[in-house]
Order: C-alpha cells, then sequence, then structure tokens
C-alpha cells in the first residue's frame, strides 16, 4: 500500500512538471511574444529588440524555462510588466482571500452534498430523491453568474440582508468578515453541491447495486445497518474522489463569482492579468490555479487508497 | 409524435420546445427582433414597459431585441466550437484507438496533462496571449475541449476495435482509414451524440462565462454573457436587466439537457463516457 501511495504522489509530482511545461510554452513560445503581445501593432523592429533584451527573451527557450521554474520554486514569480510590482507580494493576500472563501463554501457544501446524497440514494426512486433530481438538474444548468445575481437582487438590493459587494480589509474581525463573504460563499456552495449531490448519489446506488449488499439484505439484517455498516465503508472511497474533484471545481469557479461580487482574490487578479495582458502575472496565477487542482486530485487519490477497504490489510 | 422512430417524453417535449424557440430566434433574428441589434432608441435602463418588453439595457438598447440577436452568437459560436472539438477529438480518439501502442499512449498522456490543469485558466493564458477576436475564441475552446472529446471517443472505439467484425476487415485487407470509416465511426456514433449534446452545454456556459469576463465575444455583438456584464451595474439600483440574459442562458442549457436525458434513456450509456467539468 505505502508503494501504491508513493507511486500516485510521485505521479502527481511529475504531473505538476509537466503542467508548468505547458503553461510554459503556451504562454511564451507560441507565435507572438510577450513583446510583440505588449506592445502591439505599431512596435519598430528596433523597440521590438530592446525590450526582448529587457526582458530577456532573446535567449534559448529552454533556459528560460528553467529559470522561471527554479524562480517560481524559491517563491519568486518576478514582477507584473504593468506596473513592475512584485508579484508574490500582490499575489500572497489575495490568494488567502480566495483559499477563504473557497473554504468557506467547502466547510458548508461538503456535508450537506453528501448527507442529502446518501439520503437521496437510500431513498431511491421515491419523492425526496426525485426533489434532489431536479434542484440540482437546475443548479447545473445555471450559469454561476444567474445564481449570483438572482442572490444580489433579493438578498441584497431588495431586502438588504446583505451588502452588494463583497470588499474585505486586511484587519477585518472574522464574524464581519463571514457575513460580508457569505454571499459569494452561498452562490459557490449552491454550484458545487449540485454536482457534488448526484455524484455521490450515483456512486452510493452503485455500491447498492452490489451482490454483497444483497447478501446483507438476504441476512435479513435492517435497512440502516446495511447503509452505514456495508455499502458506506465501501463508497467512501468514490466519494471522496467526487469531493476532491468538486473541490477542484470549486476553485475553477471562484474566477467568476469574484468577478461578480469585486472579491479581491487570485480569480479577479488573473483575469485582470488578462485583460492587461500581463504575461507574468497570468503564468504565476495559471501555476497556482493548476498546482492546486493537481494536488487536490493527488491527495484525493492517496486518501481514497488509504480509506479503501479492499486495500488495507497489505497481502 | 415521433422523432426518428422515438416517442418523446413530456420532459424531452419540454426541451424541444425551449430549444425550437431559441433556435427559431437566432435563425429569423432580424424580421422578430422589434428593433436593431445596436440602436440606442431609449434612455438608460428604462424599465419594462409597452414598447420595450424587457426594458432597456445600459446605453438605451431594447433588451429583447438584443436578446434575440443574442441568440444567434451566443448560440452559433458555441455550436460552431462543439463541432470542431467534436471532428478534432473524434479524429485523435480513434487514431489512438487503431494505431500503435506509441502513438496511443503518446496521445493519451498528453491529453492526461492538458486534463490536469482548469480549462478556464488554461483559456484564460491563452487568450491573454493573443487576444480575444471570435476565430481565437473558438479556436482556443475547441481544441481545449476536444481533449475531453477524444477520452470518451477513444475509449468507446478500443472496445469496438476488438471486435469480429473489426477483425475480419483487417483480414479481408482493408486499409485503416476505410476501417475507421465503414465500421468504427457508425458503431461508435450512438454514445457520441449524446456526448455532443452534454459538451455543447459546457461549451455554451464556457463561451457566456467568458463574455461574462469580458474576454470571449466582443461588443458590438450582442452575446447573452456579455449583455449580463454590459447590465451588470443595474442591479444595485435593484433593476432585474442582467437577469434576463442570464435566465435565457439557464433556459437554453436546461433545455438541451432535457433532450440529452430523453437521449440517453433511449440508449444506455456504455462505459467510459463521462460527464466531465
Amino acid at each position: 500500500m505505502l508503494r501504491l501511495i508513493l507511486s500516485r504522489v510521485a505521479l502527481g509530482l511529475l504531473t505538476l512538471l509537466a503542467v508548468s511545461v505547458l503553461i510554459f510554452v503556451a504562454t511564451e513560445i507560441l507565435p507572438g511574444d510577450v513583446a510583440s503581445a505588449v506592445l502591439g501593432q505599431g512596435a519598430t523592429p528596433e523597440t521590438l529588440a530592446v525590450f526582448r533584451h529587457e526582458l530577456g527573451l532573446d535567449r534559448p527557450a529552454y533556459i528560460r524555462y528553467l529559470e522561471w521554474l527554479f524562480n517560481a520554486l524559491r517563491g519568486d514569480f518576478g514582477v507584473a510588466l504593468t506596473n513592475k510590482r512584485d508579484i508574490v507580494t500582490s499575489i500572497s493576500p489575495k490568494f488567502d482571500n480566495t483559499m477563504f472563501l473557497a473554504g468557506y463554501a467547502a466547510l458548508i457544501a461538503v456535508p450537506l452534498a453528501v448527507g442529502l446524497g446518501i439520503v437521496a440514494a437510500i431513498n431511491d426512486g421515491k419523492w425526496i430523491d426525485r426533489a434532489a433530481n431536479i434542484v440540482s438538474l437546475a443548479a447545473i444548468s445555471f450559469p454561476e453568474f444567474f445564481i449570483a445575481y438572482v442572490l444580489i437582487l433579493f438578498l441584497a438590493v431588495r431586502s438588504h440582508l446583505f451588502p452588494v459587494l463583497s470588499t474585505v480589509f486586511p484587519d477585518m474581525s472574522l464574524g464581519h468578515r463571514l457575513y460580508v463573504v457569505a454571499l459569494p460563499a452561498v452562490t459557490l456552495t449552491m454550484l458545487v453541491t449540485a454536482h457534488m449531490l448526484r455524484m455521490t448519489r450515483s456512486s452510493v446506488l452503485s455500491i447498492m447495486s452490489q451482490p454483497y449488499i444483497e447478501m446483507a439484505f438476504l441476512k435479513g439484517l435492517k435497512r440502516s445497518r446495511v447503509v452505514f455498516v456495508h455499502a458506506l465503508p465501501n463508497a467512501a472511497a468514490p466519494i471522496i474522489t467526487v469531493i476532491a474533484l468538486n473541490l477542484a471545481y470549486l476553485i475553477v469557479g471562484v474566477v467568476v463569482i469574484e468577478t461578480v461580487f469585486v472579491y479581491p482574490g487570485i480569480g479577479q487578479f488573473m483575469v485582470d492579468g488578462v485583460t492587461k495582458r500581463d504575461l507574468p502575472v497570468v503564468q504565476a496565477c495559471g501555476l497556482v490555479f493548476a498546482g492546486a487542482f493537481v494536488i487536490l486530485n493527488t491527495i484525493a487519490d492517496v486518501l481514497a487508497i488509504l480509506v479503501n477497504p479492499r486495500l488495507r490489510k497489505a497481502r | 409524435m415521433r422523432i426518428f422512430g422515438y416517442k418523446p417524453s413530456l420532459s424531452a417535449w419540454i426541451g424541444i420546445a425551449i430549444v425550437g424557440t431559441f433556435v427559431f430566434a437566432a435563425l429569423f433574428a432580424p424580421w422578430i427582433a422589434p428593433y436593431g441589434e445596436a440602436d440606442s432608441v431609449s434612455e438608460t435602463w428604462s424599465p419594462a414597459s409597452h414598447d420595450f418588453w424587457l426594458g432597456t439595457d445600459n446605453i438605451g438598447r431594447d433588451l429583447l431585441s438584443r436578446l434575440i440577436y443574442g441568440a444567434r452568437t451566443t448560440i452559433g459560436v458555441a455550436l460552431v466550437t462543439t463541432v470542431l472539438s467534436f471532428i478534432l477529438g473524434t479524429t485523435a480518439g480513434l487514431l489512438a484507438a487503431v494505431s500503435s501502442k506509441v502513438v496511443d499512449q503518446f496521445l493519451s498522456r498528453f491529453v492526461d496533462v492538458m486534463l490536469s490543469i482548469p480549462l478556464l485558466v488554461f483559456a484564460l493564458m491563452i487568450l491573454s496571449m493573443f487576444g480575444s477576436s471570435l476565430g481565437t475564441l473558438i479556436l482556443t475552446i475547441a481544441v481545449l475541449d476536444s481533449t475531453r472529446v477524444f477520452r470518451l471517443a477513444r475509449s468507446v472505439a478500443m472496445n469496438i476495435v476488438v471486435l469480429e467484425y473489426v477483425e475480419v476487415a483487417r483480414l479481408r485487407g482493408e486499409g485503416l482509414p476505410w476501417i475507421i470509416r465503414r465500421e468504427i465511426l457508425p458503431n461508435a456514433m450512438p454514445p457520441m451524440i449524446s456526448e455532443f449534446g452534454l459538451r455543447f452545454c459546457f461549451n455554451f456556459l464556457f463561451v457566456a462565462g467568458l463574455s461574462f469576463l469580458g474576454l470571449g465575444i466582443q461588443p458590438p455583438l450582442a452575446d447573452w454573457g456579455g449583455m449580463v456584464r454590459d447590465n451588470a451595474r443595474a442591479i444595485g439600483f435593484g433593476l432585474p436587466a442582467p437577469i434576463w440574459p442570464a435566465l435565457a442562458i439557464a433556459m437554453m442549457t436546461i433545455g438541451v439537457n432535457l433532450i440529452v436525458d430523453w437521449i440517453l434513456s433511449i440508449n444506455a450509456r456504455p462505459s467510459g463516457a463521462s460527464a466531465e467539468m
């Protein structure tokens, strides 16, 4: 089992490395480099050459990649093109904000979705299952900003329960911060809960159709005992994978939600960087997002190995 | 009434009605819309009235007309993207299934790495490089989305390649292109069709999301995501202006989903199919 886990972690690290290459290639080597993107159509060959030299673009690509990677590993993403500020110092408070929002949403969404998913699966075909099914299908079909604006219109503008914009300051008290960030967190919760609920339901249902569950029923065990003692330990692995997948989705969903609520997080920072065509900023944000995505998936796989009853004893 | 020999369920009819309405609006926009796509006809954000059924937008254009024209761009771009993505993904997927192990491994591992970067983040990076023209937008999303199609096409084709009739065709001395076109593709079709609906929904939401961020379809073209963005500030005055285009996006996705659900219930889903996010 240890070998299995170690190989999974190694694979995760390898993926991270490959992802960093891909990010670098996608943004640097494609035709039209940073210099021509920044200077635009009016650039003369001379200014282009000078600017390329200033950015160090006249050196071979693989050297620039290694330099970028090692600097990034040491926690140095360089400076933003537009305002020459150090990227790490501007990213880190935004990163904390995003993590706060995502964590907030996850704390509500995970217990809610897993609980409802199990309830729906146990009551397969009854009204509570159908209701959960319809509501979650609707929530999946809605674009993020639709839910967000409906919530803003009714809860913030018409009834003044919550603030319209989620502006946060570093020296805010936790209670006030929780209150201000409530609306974006609820929006995110609705988005991921729907996915998670459906996936939890189907993974529990697929376990419930296994022969050993039928056997447990035939032994005359009570339904609750079959579900909690026989089915759930085996459903845990797929459920954990589902949770991690959705937390990864949460990280991406954050981009749009932050823009709607003008929340100072890393998603808004990235969109800003894209609009201003600030390549180093976009690369850094991309690496952070992709890194979080890969790390979450790796953790999920390791946890899934750990909780799988069939892999518990080394034989 | 029957469609392709099957009787649609009630929810399928609702889906067909919704999608039909929007497609009709998209096709005949200039004849249906009461005002022009870019004409300022009233004051900023005038409320819904007899002249303007949904009110007007941030520079006084009729919201209903913009919605009708927007159906054209938003649905059109998503459709072109999905078709392109399926051509790319299916070709690569079938190729991986019938080719040597080296080619298959190369394509599959490459796609694995692509899949480990969130789509939106990847798209943002590429758009920051090229800027957002309609062509780049469609091409970027199509290429990124084709990695998802590749996975399904490959796994479906893998199950077909080992069957007897493919073996027979091989022994008969047919060429690889012939086998792909005449033996594998027709049999891989049913699962790919329902996947097409799901991918369309995904791309549709994706294009709308990018436009909402200001990085997708650019003005003066009307599109639903961009309309939400343009009218976002109206919400602060308690006006529902951005809700209408957002609602249209939601309705369209629900409509397609209902149809896909019905198609899925006709032919059960094979293994390997996934509604990946």
